[in-house]
């Protein structure tokens, strides 16, 4: 019987059963960032323990970092001392560092990618949970706590638990203005918040066979908010396209060599997957989610549930509390609320694709009066070219604030920050109560194409009506 | 190896209600502005505790009736969201020593076991009869036994679930798996070797 990818490269980088039954896995590539590990740093130089492969960590700061006023030292005390902080570990530990001065630097899921240190049949772990962003290019990427961010430092391995794989098949044709962003906020809606758990995703389907990898990372991202802790997509011509003449990639023969290398690992044709699901592309709508966890989506012209649409009293209570947070009435339509932020970035939408894509559609027209409306690029290159390309000007002329690159509103740790209970349509990852800063703020997430059109309209929009799909 | 062996917890209780506790509520974002994880505790909950203007939010984590409890129950999915460590950091640091729970978060189920935070599921029948207990005695000891997987309050006595290897890591003391991990350095050495992509 055949191997799925994930079992593949599971026992490629298995190093041995633990005690407790869980096995000691190799990670060949691990990304950190500022906020999950300088206390793993500390906790090294408290045992006296060195980091045992300097060269396979790569490390950038995304979480704090302020997208307006980019000149240190920050406004934030903590912000600058915890970039210092990572500076300086880098720096103490032989750690590539793409600094805020080198024109790389970025969100973590942005930056790994885009130079070439993603790579298929590879264990990835950060300590950040939309790791499993990486898993588009048919690598295994977990999201991990800090303690593990130490245990990967002192010995490039982490203990945990083998998980099942859900095959998650998406085919047919998608219906024009609908995106990446809505498959996945689809499957999350199917299979709920906790659907996942024990499991990785393996996407696939016509769908995915023509996604660009840009959009598999889309999906791949947010495979944790359907609570898989990994996602991927076995690697194909699309991955090694993406991948040829990166910086950290093999050139030249030896890049021909990894990609037959690469080409193995993909899931066999006789491989068992302990679920599958299957899902008709044309079912699935511009989706938007109207209360307070990513499973809470809806199409674009379907009403907010009411309590008592709610199955068991635990559903009932938690629309409950959703509608409650977000000053929704139950039955009324998610098309036309005011809103009064727009924010197109993240690491599930901050990419070139998604910033050339809206750019295509709102040349020549204005967001609303009353819309605060920012884009993020996800990284220095993502901003780079996306300038070349005049896609700022563009963004600036429409009435967008064009800024630099990090996570920003996305979690609020810089001062980008919703304020009181203002609503903000959102391009990121997760609504969850105070996620964008403000304890009374609310979040709906969408697609970027759904975020332009909510910001030029004023309110929640279908973007097909707006810029006529 | 720790000399910390986890077989039972007990203490007094408080009912955190509702499914989907997510990381974000259990510790904000803003407070992950650190660089230590000392000091995380006066944090744990915050937005639930607190409202926007600093006044205090009805809520049992406010209610001095709980002010000593050091286990905390919920309900499904909790810790769900970011794999953030402060979260069971915040846990630990503000005095919980363990969680009873509908179901968990795989990644926040892993940081804690790693802690020593003792997360065990029951069902949501159970949990409800858990809750309303606590909520008529609050200063009632309730005992999570992880030799038998029961879950003791009053007279009430409830089984409760866990992953094996997390509960044989508790009794044993090994839930922290670092010092097992750096034992086997030669073996990482010849799996590195088979991999072409990581130079030694």
């Amino acid at each position: 019987m055949g191997k799925t990818l994930f079992e593949k490269v599971w026992d490629a980088h298995s190093i041995k059963e633990l005690s407790n039954g869980q096995t000691q896995l190799l990670i060949g590539t691990h990304l950190i960032h500022e906020v999950t590990s300088p206390q793993a740093f500390g906790m090294l130089r408290e045992r006296g323990l060195n980091v045992r492969f300097p060269q396979r960590t790569f490390a950038t700061v995304d979480h704090i970092v302020p997208t307006n006023e980019m000149v240190e030292p920050y406004s934030d005390p903590l912000a600058q001392g915890m970039i210092e902080e990572l500076r300086k570990n880098c720096s103490d530990n032989d750690i590539t560092f793409f600094d805020t001065n080198t024109g790389k630097q970025g969100v973590v899921h942005i930056v790994g990618p885009e130079q070439g240190i993603t790579q298929p049949g590879t264990t990835i772990a950060c300590g950040d949970s939309h790791t499993s962003t990486h898993g588009a290019f048919g690598a295994i990427a977990f999201g991990i706590g800090t303690s593990q961010v130490r245990d990967v430092l002192a010995t490039q391995t982490i203990a945990l638990n083998k998980l099942n794989v859900r095959r998650i098949n998406v085919n047919g044709e998608l219906l024009p203005g609908v995106y990446a962003k809505d498959v996945i906020l689809h499957i999350i809606r199917i299979l709920g918040t906790n659907g996942g758990t024990g499991f990785a995703y393996e996407y696939g389907g016509d769908v995915f066979d023509r996604f660009s990898m840009e959009e598999r990372m889309t999906v791949c991202n947010m495979s944790i908010e359907g609570g898989a802790r990994a996602g991927y997509v076995n690697p194909d011509q699309v991955t090694f396209d993406y991948l040829k003449g990166r910086k950290y990639c093999p050139s030249g023969s030896a890049f021909d060599d990894a990609v037959a290398r690469w080409k193995n690992f993909a899931s066999d044709e006789d491989c068992k997957y302990s679920d599958v699901v299957s899902i008709n592309a044309k079912d699935i709508q511009p989706t938007v989610t109207w209360g307070i966890n990513p499973g809470q989506g809806i199409g674009i012209n379907e009403s907010i549930p009411t309590i008592i649409s709610g199955e068991t009293q635990s559903d009932r209570a938690s629309i409950e509390e959703a509608l409650n947070h977000m000053s929704f009435e139950g039955g009324s339509s998610i098309k036309g609320k005011k809103i009064d932020v727009a924010f197109l970035g993240s690491c599930t939408n901050g990419r070139l694709s998604d910033l050339q894509e809206v750019a295509k559609y709102i040349k020549g027209m204005k967001v609303a009066k009353n819309v605060k409306a920012i884009v993020v690029p996800g990284s220095q290159v993502v901003a780079s070219i996306a300038s070349a390309q005049g896609l700022d000007k563009i963004f600036i002329d429409a009435g967008f604030e064009w800024r630099g690159a990090g996570c920003s509103m996305c979690l609020a740790m810089n001062p980008d920050k919703l304020v009181g209970n203002q609503l903000c349509a959102s391009s990121s990852n997760r609504n969850f109560k105070g996620r964008q800063g403000s304890i009374t703020g609310r979040t709906l997430l969408m697609s970027p194409i759904m975020v332009a059109a909510a910001a030029i309209i004023g309110e929640v929009s279908d973007a097909r009506e707006v810029f006529g799909f | 190896m720790s000399d910390n062996l986890i077989k039972f917890v007990s203490g007094s209780a408080v009912y955190v209600p509702g499914d989907d506790i997510d990381t974000d509520r259990i510790i904000p974002a803003r407070f992950m502005k650190c660089v230590t994880f000392d000091g995380l505790g006066e944090y744990l909950f915050y937005d639930v505790r607190y409202s926007e203007d600093g006044t205090q939010r009805v809520h049992n984590l406010n209610d001095v009736r709980f002010s000593k409890a050091s286990i905390l129950v919920s309900g499904n999915n909790f810790g769900c969201g970011s794999s953030r460590e402060h979260a069971p950091q915040s846990i630990q640091k503000a005095g919980y020593k363990a969680v009873i729970a509908g179901s968990f978060a795989e990644i926040f189920f892993g940081n804690s076991t790693n802690l020593g935070v003792v997360c065990v599921c029951v069902n949501n029948n159970d949990r409800e009869q858990i809750s309303q207990y606590i909520e008529s005695n609050p200063e009632t000891q309730l005992s999570i036994n992880l030799q038998e997987l029961k879950v003791e309050i009053g007279n009430l006595s409830f089984a409760c679930s866990i992953k094996e290897g997390a509960r044989k890591s508790l009794m044993d003391g090994s839930f922290d798996t670092l010092n097992e991990l750096l034992q086997n350095e030669s073996e990482v050495d010849l799996v590195v070797g088979k991999l072409n992509y990581i130079e030694k």
